[in-house]
């Protein structure tokens, strides 16, 4: 099953990945990253296609895809 | 399960001083993507701005250089022609070029020079706190025209594509938009044909990125993208105003 990894470090929270995946798989975290956003995170396991939309447009690198 | 996107090598692998959402970020990586895909790491240039984008020299691992204020253009076209086996690209926001460097463009722009020029049309200038730019919308508000722009004092706003495309010399110019992913990528392609333009010899190559300013928009970034779409698109259309590589090609 595809995934992504979402780098805390990197993330900012700008929601931009929710708004681009077409399966709607990714949710933001409730609780702050140490960089004080924030981050986004895969909302379910079996949810991801392997796409990469979300990838595509996240101004900071923060989205890895797995396939 | 292995990892199908990659971090172009050709950045730095640090976090951005820009702000969440920015289009700064993205436009980075594509012509960061660009630069690995043409193998030209070694002998790139880039002309870092006055701007938000004024570190971008930092975040990419080639040779770089920092002008002043909207010279650019200037800059690049002298170390292009001191250095013509460089690949030398402009990267400027909207007032850094369409204000206070619009001479250095238009004149870099009639004169052919053979380098790539990415601009970032955010229809506001970002790092000074969110002035009017050239490019500002009519009835946008800005802090220097808090009711929204009005062509009765401000005059229009400037389509520098459209305006450059009047030019003899221009080979190619594309205005494009990183609003959505299928843009990002339509935006990918402009962005590499404007740095093959320029390993191939084509001639000056010019790429208008419509972008979002979340931060001085007021707006957080999701929104920023309707606003980009709904507003800044009817006024910037995107596509390709010039596009004569292929005719140099044949010859
Ligand atoms: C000679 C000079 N004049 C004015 C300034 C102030 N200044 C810094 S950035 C800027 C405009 C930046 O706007 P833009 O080019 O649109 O870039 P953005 O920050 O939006 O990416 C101005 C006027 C300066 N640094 N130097
Ligand atoms: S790879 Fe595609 S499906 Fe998976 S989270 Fe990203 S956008 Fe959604
Ligand atoms: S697009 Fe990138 S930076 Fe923005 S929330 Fe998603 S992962 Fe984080
Ligand atoms: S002020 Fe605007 S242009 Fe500058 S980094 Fe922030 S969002 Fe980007």
């Amino acid at each position: 099953m595809p995934k992504i990894e979402v780098d805390e470090m990197r993330c900012k929270g700008c929601k931009l990945c929710t708004k681009a995946c077409p399966k709607q798989c990714i949710e933001m975290s409730d609780t702050f990253s140490k960089t004080g956003y924030y981050p986004a995170k895969l909302a379910k396991q079996d949810c991801c296609i392997g796409c990469a939309m979300c990838y595509t447009v996240c101004p900071d690198l923060a989205i890895t895809v797995y396939k | 399960m292995n990892p199908i996107t990659h971090k172009p090598k050709s950045l730095v692998d640090i976090s951005t001083h820009y702000c969440p959402g920015c289009g700064h970020s993205v436009v980075h990586r594509l012509i960061g993507e660009v630069i690995d895909e043409l193998g030209i790491q070694n002998r790139t240039v880039i002309v870092a701005p006055v701007g938000c984008a004024v570190f971008a020299d930092k975040y990419f691992d080639c040779d770089s250089i920092q002008g002043p204020h909207g010279r650019g253009p200037a800059i690049a076209t002298g170390i292009k022609r001191a250095k013509p086996d460089s690949i030398v690209f402009s990267y400027q926001g909207d007032g850094d070029l369409a204000s206070i460097g619009m001479a250095e463009i238009i004149h870099a722009a009639a004169r052919g020079e053979k380098i790539t020029v990415i601009f970032i049309n955010n229809a506001i200038y970002g790092m000074t706190g969110g002035q009017m730019a050239p490019t500002t919308l009519v009835g946008q508000p800005a802090t220097t025209c808090p009711k929204g722009r009005n062509p009765d004092l401000q005059g229009y706003p400037i389509n520098v594509s459209e305006m450059l495309s009047q030019l003899k010399s221009p080979k190619y110019i594309e205005r494009v938009s990183v609003d959505s992913a299928p843009n990002v990528i339509k935006a990918k392609k402009a962005i590499k044909k404007a740095f093959q333009n320029q390993v191939d010899n084509v001639g000056f190559s010019f790429v208008e990125v419509l972008s979002i300013c979340p931060t001085n928009w007021g707006v957080e970034p999701i929104k920023a993208l309707d606003f980009l779409r709904e507003k800044m698109m009817p006024q910037y259309p995107l596509g390709v105003f010039k596009d004569e590589g292929k005719t140099q090609e044949g010859k």
